[in-house]
């Protein structure tokens, strides 16, 4: 027998072109909670889904041993056999069903080949009673808030033989008292002997409830350590905690005025502040790193801004120091606003349209003559701007969809640098990206701000922003929580501010 | 060394693109020329004699105006449903007002396009400003206009229209004027061609080979020609088959060199990144179902025309047979992808299944199981041709 609920010894998961786990060790105790800590992208996500069978035995290497026998899942249902449970961000719950149905969605209570509801509803209070959560089962999943939802997923898994819990970044969108209430109920688990793994960025949580840390980097394993051995500093600068390669060609340049103002920015969406009292300034050829944890609400500040945001806006934007009334996204475009969005699938590109087309979706009235487009014309405009993205494609009536990662991006770039903005969102440009397609995007970058085009680079990749900055903003629950100029900001400083730690830092802001 | 290996694979996929593109066209062409050949075999050469050509393309007429404009719909990602009714509907109105009020012809036909736009504009409205699916939104259109057409004209047959009237759907043009206009077509695709070369060389653009675009010019030219030639033989170009060609043309244009054409493949491809690029979505949709609705009007017209009467059943499943043609054309359901040469063609070809099986004295029964086998098997084709290339 072993004291190890588990054990992952030298995994390595690799994706064509990214190697996402590099010899990853993980060793969970029993009946303690470990906190799995590290930046986006460091390789959390990917370890449980080799856990889980969702990555399937064989598609990675390594051993995993569970309480200290060897084993291989093949499946999600395999894993769940074997009392893994995998609770996501993302619920899987059925809306329109009832609480008690959507606990016992893979166990009906049958009784001569009909579902036995009184039993179903009683087995369904049971477990409801058990985690604390006073509610009728008999509600359908859509009228209780997410947190609630969250709560009914634990006790989903908790139905089911279950030695391991694993929760992927459970408090994001709980309330104050339902992440109260999940800690009592993570707390109660322990002392019934389950082993629980618990993925999350807000460090104070993990100070609270966790025994041990395993901290991840870029797909390998910094260190293992007791809680009591820890402060939220030293788990941050073991998550941040590498050189900046010189992947950056960043060049000091001359900055201008103020292009864009913004000042009392507050997006409310039904009854929930979005976007809480945001203040900030880009001048000409500044590049501007937005920084913060995912939902911090750096794309829904920028989508707001550019018109694409659903929720009441209030405050003021001034370009080049006019004041600008953007309800849609063309009103932006009017106004010298591009956006790149982070999802170039969902919200960039048309896929199934070719290049040419693609690349002047957004600034057709360049390529029109006498109200009609003059397709030679628009060739003509689409060739000079991708060959200066150097866009790699046989010729331009190529659909998009058959391009790569990178060259898609290059092509929506190529889309709002036609319409020659005085403002350049990009939103996360490098995601997904090969190293050299990235070191080509930055160089773009660097030339437009050359030119004068102010710049707003949002990434959750801190080097990125660090390496490509003139200045750096940190966003952190809705809210601007400090900025510091490129001299001066670190990521350390960064990675507190966006965690909501290091008090000092907010009084930087202006 | 490594540039190399990346430009050889990108020759290889070009070779692969213009191979599935040829094969799309291809396939709808070796189709019509297979059922040509079918129904003329059968018919003893029937089929492609003069007259009965003349025939099939007055035909084919009515379903070709409504798939002109359900391809617009459906590249917009949306559905018409309620075509048939409202073909039936403009056409009971256009009838009601000559027959039983006695305005003259043209003013008819005015008001009658005005009101299938208008029509259009309610279908239009619940389908882009209220969210409702085009799909309920329409088939709603479709029990409303049928309803208010029994409703209107009191069950009865509405007849008989005035001669100009008639001649709309059942007068030909004269030899002479047939191949005047046939000479105008083929003079101005050529100076269409010479200009755009022009262009093409000013801006410093590749050409494409000047055997391949003059080849083509004199493809076209000769096709021109021929079917001209044999309409001639017989009464001539049926007036409905030149409302048909001269739709097609200025719909071609609308979706090819215009903003909203754009918008609509734009918006069909891709709704949340048509409207991030500052495309107004609900404006374009509502303009292209008040442009079906107009279109729609205009069927309603012919076919009125051809009846020389209005029925409460006039047009009674034309949407089905608009939306084949649409399909069997390569326009795809999913929006963003379809051209309305493809439509016309797969209107061709259901009319000629039509008109071929007729004349074979192949009992009524058998068209709608035939085409509904064809309706599938083009789709069919269409997918695993897409997925050999994916």
């Amino acid at each position: 027998m072993s004291d190890y609920a588990l054990q992952m010894k030298e995994i390595t998961k690799e994706f064509p072109g990214v190697r996402a786990l590099d010899n990853v060790t993980f060793s969970v105790h029993k009946g303690e909670i470990h906190a799995l800590c590290g930046e986006n992208g460091a390789g959390k996500s990917t370890l449980m889904k080799v856990l889980s069978g969702v990555h399937p035995y064989g598609s990675y290497s390594g051993d995993i041993y569970v309480d200290g026998d060897r084993v291989a899942f093949h499946s999600i249902k395999e894993s769940q056999e074997a009392g893994i449970s995998i609770i996501y961000q993302e619920l899987a719950l059925i809306e329109e069903m009832s609480v008690a149905e959507n606990l016992f969605l893979s166990h009906d209570f049958m009784k001569k080949g009909l579902i036995d509801y009184n039993q179903l509803y009683a087995e369904a209070q049971k477990w409801l009673g058990y985690i604390g959560l006073n509610i009728d089962p008999r509600i359908p999943i859509s009228k209780l808030s997410v947190g609630k939802q969250q709560l009914v997923e634990i006790a989903k898994s908790l139905t089911k033989h279950i030695d391991i819990l694993i929760l992927d970044e459970p408090t994001a969108s709980l309330t104050e008292s339902d992440v109260e209430l999940l800690m009592d109920i993570l707390r109660d688990l322990k002392s019934k002997g389950v082993t629980c793994i618990y993925i999350s960025h807000k460090l104070g949580e993990v100070m609270e409830i966790a025994d041990s840390v395993t901290v991840l980097r870029d797909g390998q394993t910094v260190s293992t350590d007791p809680i009591d051995e820890l402060t939220e500093e030293k788990i941050v600068t073991k998550m941040v905690g590498r050189e900046l390669t010189h992947l950056f060609p960043y060049e000091p340049r001359n900055i201008g005025e103020n292009i864009l103002e913004v000042k009392n920015y507050t997006v409310t969406d039904r009854d929930k502040t979005v976007i809480n009292d945001a203040a900030f300034t880009l001048k000409k050829g500044e590049i501007l790193g937005i920084s913060g944890l995912i939902g911090a609400g750096r794309t829904e500040l920028f989508t707001s801004l550019f018109g694409g945001l659903e929720g009441k806006k209030e405050g003021t934007v001034l370009i080049d120091g006019k004041e600008v009334n953007i309800k849609r996204p063309a009103d932006a475009i009017e106004a010298g606003i591009a956006y790149v969005s982070e999802d170039r699938k969902r919200f960039g590109l048309v896929m199934g349209m070719d290049i040419q087309k693609n690349t002047t979706l957004a600034a057709l009235n360049k390529v029109m003559k006498n109200q009609l487009i003059d397709s030679n014309l628009e060739l003509k405009k689409a060739e000079e701007i991708t060959k200066r993205m150097k866009l790699k494609a046989p010729n331009l009536e190529v659909a998009v969809e058959q391009l790569s990662g990178g060259n898609q991006q290059k092509v929506v770039l190529s889309k709002w640098i036609l319409n020659e903005p005085k403002v350049l969102i990009l939103d996360e440009p490098t995601r997904g990206i090969d190293v050299g397609a990235k070191f080509e995007i930055y160089k773009i970058i660097n030339e437009l701000a050359e030119e004068g085009v102010g710049i707003v680079l949002i990434s959750s990749e801190l080097p990125e922003v660090l390496g490509m900055s003139d200045r750096i903003l940190v966003m952190s629950e809705g809210q601007v929580a400090g900025e510091y100029p490129r001299h001066e900001a670190s990521q350390e400083k960064i990675m507190s501010l966006a965690t909501g730690g290091n008090e000092d830092a907010k009084s930087n802001v202006y | 060394m490594q540039n190399q290996t990346s430009t050889n694979i990108q020759d290889v996929k070009e070779k692969k693109i213009s191979f599935k593109f040829d094969l799309q066209a291809y396939t709808l062409a070796i189709a019509l020329v297979l059922i040509a050949a079918i129904f003329t075999f059968f018919t003893d050469g029937e089929f492609l004699s003069s007259r009965n050509l003349s025939n099939l393309f007055t035909q084919m007429s009515v379903i070709a105006v409504l798939a002109i404009g359900m391809t617009l719909v459906i590249v917009a990602g949306h559905i018409d449903l309620s075509v048939g009714s409202l073909v039936g509907l403009t056409g009971g109105i256009a009838a009601i007002l000559q027959v039983w009020y006695g305005w003259n012809t043209i003013s008819v036909f005015v008001v009658t396009i005005i009101i299938g736009a208008i029509f259009g504009l309610w279908q239009g409205w619940w389908v882009a400003y209220r969210g409702v699916p085009a799909f309920i939104a329409t088939l709603g259109g479709m029990l409303i206009f049928r309803g208010m057409l029994i409703g209107i004209s009191q069950g009865q047959t509405v007849a008989p229209l005035e001669g100009g009237f008639r001649q709309l759907g059942n007068s030909y043009l004269p030899y002479s004027i047939g191949y005047i206009l046939a000479i105008i077509g083929i003079i101005s695709l050529l100076y269409y061609t010479i200009r755009n070369r022009q262009k093409r060389s000013k801006l410093g653009l590749e050409l494409t080979s000047g055997v391949m675009d003059y080849g083509k010019i004199t493809i076209y030219s000769l096709f021109i020609m021929v079917i001209v030639y044999m309409l001639n033989r017989y009464l001539g170009i049926p007036v409905p088959m030149l409302i048909v060609v001269a739709l097609a043309g200025i719909f071609i244009f609308i979706s090819s060199k215009t903003s909203f054409g754009r918008s609509v493949y734009a918006i069909g491809g891709n709704e949340e990144a048509a409207a991030l690029s500052g495309i107004n979505i609900k404006r374009n949709v509502l303009t292209v179902f008040i442009l079906m609705g107009a279109l729609t009007a205009i069927a309603g017209l012919v076919l009125t025309s051809r009846l020389n009467a209005a029925t409460v059943n006039a047009g009674d499943m034309y949407e089905l047979d608009a939306i084949a043609a649409c399909v069997i054309g390569g326009t795809s359901l999913m929006g963003g992808k379809g051209k309305i040469v493809g439509s016309l063609i797969g209107a061709l070809i259901m009319a000629s299944i039509d008109n071929g099986m007729s004349m074979m004295n192949i009992e009524t029964f058998w068209q709608f199981i035939v085409k509904g086998l064809i309706l599938i098997l083009a789709v069919w084709v269409d997918i695993s041709s897409k997925r050999r290339a994916a």
